[in-house]
């Protein structure tokens, strides 16, 4: 499939601040990627950018193959969705869904039309006539997606859209975009610090830090094969151990530990022996048992605590050189603390990062 | 309790002390007597009559409604593209450029009429209507900058940058959004700018000819001349006309908020 968007070593500086550093990525058409990382990481001054709102200090965006550094924000033809709506507080609901159709010069009966079907889609038809405060927030946030759905445009951003709502209705939106996504076939670049919300509706998601990506790829990629170590604990929780590479053999290496265990894991970057790395063990892929399993890699620890979280048992392990994580399935049996345990994973369930 | 009560009495004896100067004049005005003076003999409108008989007097709310409409058109144009240029973060010299707007509200009136008159006198506007209207824009531009800076404030640049992305051009973001956003804020300078104007004496007396003497002016000259309840009358006008105006704004300013 063709690039679509394409930020060609983009650097952008606010005074002596640099917010975006020498960054390169390409967008699909038709594809649904998020750009993740905390505040101040660049992700939002990128999606700025790409709306017009800002200007690269150097480097070019592409939209379908042409240089856009020059084309005002007006005439880029892309839908924006804020975190605080930027509903036209003086407009109704309807007005405001028909102001980008008035923009082109739409007739009237084709406005009107158009308006009705854009507020069907977020279910708020009911409402055409009444004021923005006169809704609730996940309504205004419905009223910004179909006011920016309603003229097709080429590109949709969204900025935290959903960064304002409580979690059951985050949760739900979350699903309403997803599904918006697939049947309209839209390309949306979607900025957010929530990770289980890139995971949750991303095609791919680029991870940002410091004003660079730290990698990219699709929710299953960054989350089982981080390439960093900030990838590996902005995503999701993670054990993080110490060790030195003995040995590589293809995508596996051996991991000699500080307490002397071995451990056999995959490989995401290139490493070779003698280099001081770190290990990245998600805690739900740690098993446990009070006998040595057959499992690959096998820890001899002993439990400090256990807490019951309803949908699974989070256990605090020792080792004899550092702390462990377990997360086990609701079915798990209980392991009160001072139990002696094997923690168990397989290869493919830990990642060797270099530092 | 007591608290409570010395608070309100605190409060209705400021009240008392801001408006007693009009308490005391309002009545006069309706006397028949021929002197500004207490006690009022018997009620008549004569002082009315003869505030839009009197030539004088009637020339006078003339060239207050001309002036002062002239100065409200002048000031809100400049005063709103002044506020709008001082929304710009990049300005060089923000801060100062905002106060050099604020400045004419300090300045002693004398300083800037004197200064006012060499100036308009250079440029052939002396005793001209032009002249005068000028000398009070400068002064009521300031009112019309920080009430306007104040309604620009308080509108989410957010909405107007999504307002530019929906395909809206800079000129129609403006006439679509960000005006209709700041008019309570553009209504409420224009009525300060036309009562600055209504009520200007000092730079009046600077530039204006006997053919632009205004209403304050002569109510000025008028009180050196001789002290005829005809002063009343016309300060009976004015109040009048700022209250009124104050209710058009209040009430246009809570409909334009019921709508949003």
């Amino acid at each position: 499939m063709a690039e679509f968007i394409r930020f060609d070593r983009i650097t952008k500086f606010y005074g002596p601040l640099c917010v975006v550093e020498n960054l390169d990525l390409g967008i699909d058409k038709g594809e649904f990627v998020s750009l993740l990382g905390p505040s101040g990481s660049g992700k939002t001054t990128l999606l700025m950018m790409l709306a017009g709102f800002e200007q690269p200090t150097s480097g070019n965006i592409l939209l379908d193959g042409t240089a856009i550094n020059d084309v005002p924000t007006h005439r880029r033809d892309m839908g924006v969705v804020f975190q605080s709506y930027a509903l036209f507080p003086h407009m109704s609901v309807g007005e405001n869904v028909a102001f980008p159709l008035q923009m082109r010069g739409m007739g009237r009966a084709e406005i009107e039309g158009r308006v009705k079907r854009a507020l069907d889609m977020v279910q708020l038809s009911a409402f055409a006539d009444r004021r923005p405060s006169q809704l609730s927030g996940g309504q205004q946030q419905r009223v910004a997606l179909s006011r920016a759905l309603v003229f097709e445009p080429r590109v949709v951003l969204m900025d935290e859209p959903l960064g304002a709502l409580d979690k059951q209705l985050r949760e739900q939106m979350q699903l309403d975009i997803r599904d918006l996504h697939r049947r309209l076939g839209l390309t949306i670049v979607f900025v957010t610090h929530d990770q289980s919300e890139a995971l949750t509706m991303s095609d791919r998601v680029a991870v940002f830090n410091k004003g660079r990506i730290e990698q990219i790829g699709t929710p299953r990629q960054v989350y089982d094969e981080p390439a960093t170590r900030f990838v590996a604990e902005f995503i999701g929780e993670t054990n993080l151990v110490e060790g030195v590479v003995e040995a590589v053999e293809g995508e596996e290496a051996t991991v000699r530990l500080p307490s002397g265990a071995q451990i056999v894991s995959a490989v995401s970057g290139s490493v070779s022996s003698g280099q001081p790395v770190f290990l990245s063990i998600r805690p739900e892929r740690v098993d446990l048992s009070e006998t040595r399993g057959d499992a690959r890699n096998c820890l001899e620890t002993e439990v400090t605590d256990s807490v019951y979280q309803g949908d699974h048992l989070r256990v605090q392990l020792q080792n004899a050189a550092h702390p462990l994580i377990a997360k086990l399935g609701r079915r798990s049996r209980e392991f009160p603390p001072g139990t002696r345990v094997y923690a168990g994973f397989s290869a493919g369930d830990c990642r060797v990062i270099a530092p | 309790m007591p608290m409570k009560l010395a608070k309100t009495a605190f409060a209705a004896l400021t009240i008392l002390f801001l408006v007693a100067p009009l308490i005391a004049i309002l009545p006069l005005a309706f006397t028949s007597s021929v002197i500004l003076t207490y006690p009022v003999p018997s009620w008549s409108l004569r002082w009315f009559e003869e505030l839009f008989t009197a030539d004088a007097w009637r020339r006078a709310i003339v060239n207050s409604l001309i002036i002062g409409t002239g100065t409200t058109l002048l000031a809100t144009v400049l005063g709103t593209a002044a506020s709008l240029g001082l929304r710009n973060r990049l300005l060089f010299f923000r801060g100062s450029m905002r106060t050099l707007f604020l400045l004419p509200m300090v300045v002693p009136a004398v300083v800037l009429g004197v200064g006012m008159q060499v100036l308009l006198a250079g440029f052939g506007l002396t005793n001209s209507y032009a002249g005068v209207i000028i000398a009070h824009t400068v002064v009521a531009v300031p009112f019309v900058v920080v009430s306007v800076t104040g309604a620009l404030a308080g509108i989410d640049e957010r909405v107007e940058l999504a307002a530019q992305s929906l395909g809206a051009s800079p000129a129609t973001v403006f006439r679509r959004v960000t005006l209709p956003l700041a008019m309570p804020g553009v209504l409420s300078g224009a009525v300060l700018a036309f009562a600055t104007s209504l009520d200007e004496v000092v730079l009046t007396l600077f530039v204006a000819g006997p053919n632009q003497r205004t209403l304050a002016r002569q109510m000025f000259s008028s009180i050196r001349e001789n002290i005829s309840p005809a002063i009343a009358a016309a300060a009976f006008l004015f109040i009048a006309a700022t209250v009124v105006i104050g209710l058009v704004v209040v009430l246009s300013r809570s409909m334009l908020a019921k709508r949003r």
